[in-house]
């Protein structure tokens, strides 16, 4: 798909092929045995969906919501929280002026078109659509070359065997508190098949999931690629995401069979809060990718500017010999902004190999924390792992902590550890300043520049978006 | 051009300039020499407006404004260049990516357009070949794994690129061997026009040989104590700073 066609599709709203018909009404707030049996009964789901959904929920009965990350919040309120909610008929804004001028700022800045903001800040919009729509034609691409994707609920029901063989495979619904509530609770998400031998042919963006916009706070997304396949998914967008709900725990589970490499890469902005640290998401994702065949890859590449709190550790499961797992990441916390993310590499199988580049960046009263683990199973002889973490502080108010673990059962491993902290220095400051350019580009400029690693790791034009979020993440950030 | 009278500076409340008196005309060169502690790099920071610097007294008239009420990135942008002693490194930013965003900058203030990519790209490389800098560099980080002969040669690049009409070049010639030398000054000599000036700080007359000055003063204990023209910089070396000024 060529650029303008890109952009052509992304100045449409949002075509009504596959959004799933729901009644409009929402369930009280609360969560019962019965809710999670309405859920499953309101989607219309197969028995073992449902046994899936309950036996999380009596598991997630027995557990403690966890308090060992490095973030501080009020405690949530789970019988607050309204569980099934059909996406209404909202009034919103009818065009652009009725629209929060702040936000409009911040689209701009990000050279966000004109009908994208249009979608984005929710304006109904009376489109009449082509009939032959780039939607169309991208479907078909994918069609023709095998590939399945959609969203979750569609995909529960057009191929459920695939859903029963691989759903939480990676992550069991006992693997954590968050993960145990999401499985039984989800709302939708994407699910993503490539067969045997095949390269996707393009980019799979969650801008082109149509029901995107509705997916809520319990997200569930599957990635399979069989042998010999390759997949590069990107989750989320650069411009802000505003979301009435404030808890979100999605679960993201990656499946690479033999000689499969799936790249996943995410922007997450969603709201932070404002300047005093009121309001924003709190956001505690649970991703894994399996590197269950030989020769398997799996790249996470993250840029994390959004979000009050962020909790979150995409991992690799390093199962299949030779197996490659890889995280690149910048997190980004300003204001009041509390971000404790990593990742886990587990070696289990032969000549495993991780590389770990995380980049945080703290400023106004932001807390950065990188939390690693590193473990290499007796199993998995001559593992390599290379870690490097820095941390760049901008101001005196913000600070920046490193946790890694490592435990290794083998002594064949390798394993290397870099970790550097530092502050904008005020001689970069001055030399860019005395080259004339002011003081929030001589910041930009320095910032991209310590993240570029983890950047060019990014499709194009997703790593130039990232550079003005940045930008934007960093606005009135005086060093 | 810039106009500095009974000039007094202090840094962490020491006096290191006290009562400088410097007048630089359009297209001159000036060549600022002198003991070690004497204060010429503390002018150099003056002038370009680094933090830690007090003026406690005095005035600095820049192209008719006082220099003193800009700020760092105006002073920069109305054409006032410091080529660093010591250049600094800035991890994973492009030499070509910084130069741009500060010729842009530049532009920009002089509500000119900003520069084709292009135009751009031929431009940088015609002065990098003039400095016999490996082409490869300009993609580099800046000054990050740089040697020293680079580095100052790179500094000189940013000069070609931004035009300045005021260069203060602050011991330029310290660490080059003598190829690097002559490739500096000739780059310097290049940019040589009767609507910029040149205040070079040097320990040593050798550069002189090369970039030519129409004045020399020696600068002792934060005043200037002799003022000559190149003749003066050859009696330096011959007689050091002792026999001056006595």
């Amino acid at each position: 798909m060529s650029n303008q066609e890109v952009k052509d599709y992304l100045d449409k709203a949002y075509a009504p092929g596959f959004i799933t018909d729901i009644e409009s009404e929402a369930f009280l707030p609360g969560l019962s045995e019965d809710v999670v049996r309405a859920i499953s009964a309101k989607k219309n789901e197969p028995e073992f969906l449902l046994k899936f959904r309950l036996q999380a929920y009596r598991h997630w009965l027995t557990m403690k919501e966890p308090t060992w990350a490095y973030v501080r919040y009020p405690s949530v309120n789970f019988n607050d929280i309204i569980y099934y909610s059909a996406p209404k008929k909202k009034v919103g804004p009818k065009n652009l002026s009725e629209v929060d001028p702040e936000l409009l700022r911040t689209y701009e800045k990000l050279g966000i078109p004109l009908r994208e903001q249009e979608m984005l800040a929710g304006v109904a919009v009376d489109a009449v659509f082509d009939s032959v729509s780039v939607a169309t034609t991208f479907k078909e691409k994918l069609a023709d070359a095998g590939v399945i994707f959609g969203s979750f609920s569609e995909a529960v029901h057009n191929h459920p065997e695939l859903i029963e063989r691989y759903l939480g495979t990676v992550v069991p619904y006992t693997d954590n508190f968050y993960a145990a509530l999401n499985s039984a609770v989800f709302s939708d998400g994407s699910f993503c098949f490539i067969p045997k031998g095949v390269r996707c042919p393009m980019e799979l963006s969650t801008y082109f999931r149509i029901n995107a916009a509705k997916t809520g706070q319990f997200e569930r997304t599957l990635i399979v690629a069989e042998e010999s396949s390759y997949v590069s998914y990107l989750e989320g967008c650069t411009a802000p995401m505003r979301d009435e709900n404030q808890l979100h725990a999605a679960v993201v589970e990656l499946v690479a069979l033999d000689n499969a490499q799936i790249k996943y890469s995410t922007v997450q902005n969603w709201y932070p809060g404002d300047k005093n640290g009121r309001g924003g998401i709190y956001n505690f994702v649970t991703k894994r990718g399996d590197c269950r065949g030989h020769r398997s890859k799996i790249s996470w590449t993250q840029i994390e500017t959004g979000s009050a709190i962020t909790w979150k550790y995409p991992s690799v499961i390093l199962r299949g010999d030779h197996s490659v797992g890889e995280f690149y990441s910048v997190a980004l916390t300003n204001n009041y902004q509390q971000a404790d993310t990593g990742t886990k590499m587990i070696h289990i199988g032969k000549n495993t190999t991780s590389t770990i580049v995380s980049k945080g960046i703290s400023a106004g009263h932001g807390q950065n924390c990188y939390r690693g683990l590193v473990k290499v199973l007796k199993s998995a002889e001559n593992a390599k792992n290379y870690t490097q973490c820095d941390s760049l502080l901008l101001g005196s108010e913000c600070a920046a902590h490193t946790f890694p673990y490592i435990e290794v059962k083998n002594s064949t491993a390798s394993i290397g550890h870099e970790a550097a902290t530092s502050k904008i220095s005020d001689d970069q400051l001055f030399y860019c300043l005395q080259r004339g350019m002011n003081q929030e580009d001589a910041i930009n400029m320095i910032v991209n520049g310590f993240c570029k690693q983890v950047f060019k790791e990014l499709p194009m034009e997703f790593a130039v978006e990232a550079q003005k979020l940045m930008a934007v993440s960093l606005e009135g950030v005086v060093g | 051009m810039l106009n500095i009278e009974n000039l007094h500076a202090s840094v962490d409340g020491k006096s290191i300039l006290k009562g400088l008196n410097l007048n630089i005309k359009p297209g001159e060169i000036h060549a600022i020499m002198g003991p070690n502690g004497a204060g010429k790099s503390t002018l150099a920071n003056v002038l370009s407006g680094r933090d830690g610097y007090e003026v406690t007294q005095g005035s600095i008239n820049f192209k008719g404004q006082s220099l003193l009420d800009m700020n760092i990135d105006i002073r920069a942008r109305e054409g006032l260049f410091l080529a660093f002693q010591y250049p600094v490194e800035i991890p994973g930013v492009s030499n070509m990516s910084f130069l741009k965003a500060a010729m842009n900058a530049k532009r920009r203030h002089r509500e000119q357009t900003e520069m084709d990519a292009m135009d751009f790209l031929s431009l940088i490389k015609t002065k990098a070949k003039q400095l016999q800098l490996n082409e490869e560099m300009l993609y580099r980080a800046v000054n990050e794994g740089f040697s020293g002969g680079e580095k100052k040669r790179n500094e000189v690049l940013q000069m070609l690129m931004l035009e300045p009409c005021l260069s203060i070049l602050d011991e330029t010639d310290s660490g080059l061997d003598i190829d690097a030398l002559q490739i500096v000054a000739q780059g310097v000599n290049s940019l040589r026009a009767n609507n910029r000036s040149f205040l070079v700080i040097t320990h040593y007359q050798r550069l002189l040989n090369y970039i030519v000055p129409d004045y020399v003063h020696v600068l002792a204990d934060g005043k200037i104590i002799k003022s000559g023209n190149k003749e003066l910089a050859l009696e330096l070396e011959e007689s050091g700073y002792v026999g001056v000024g006595s």
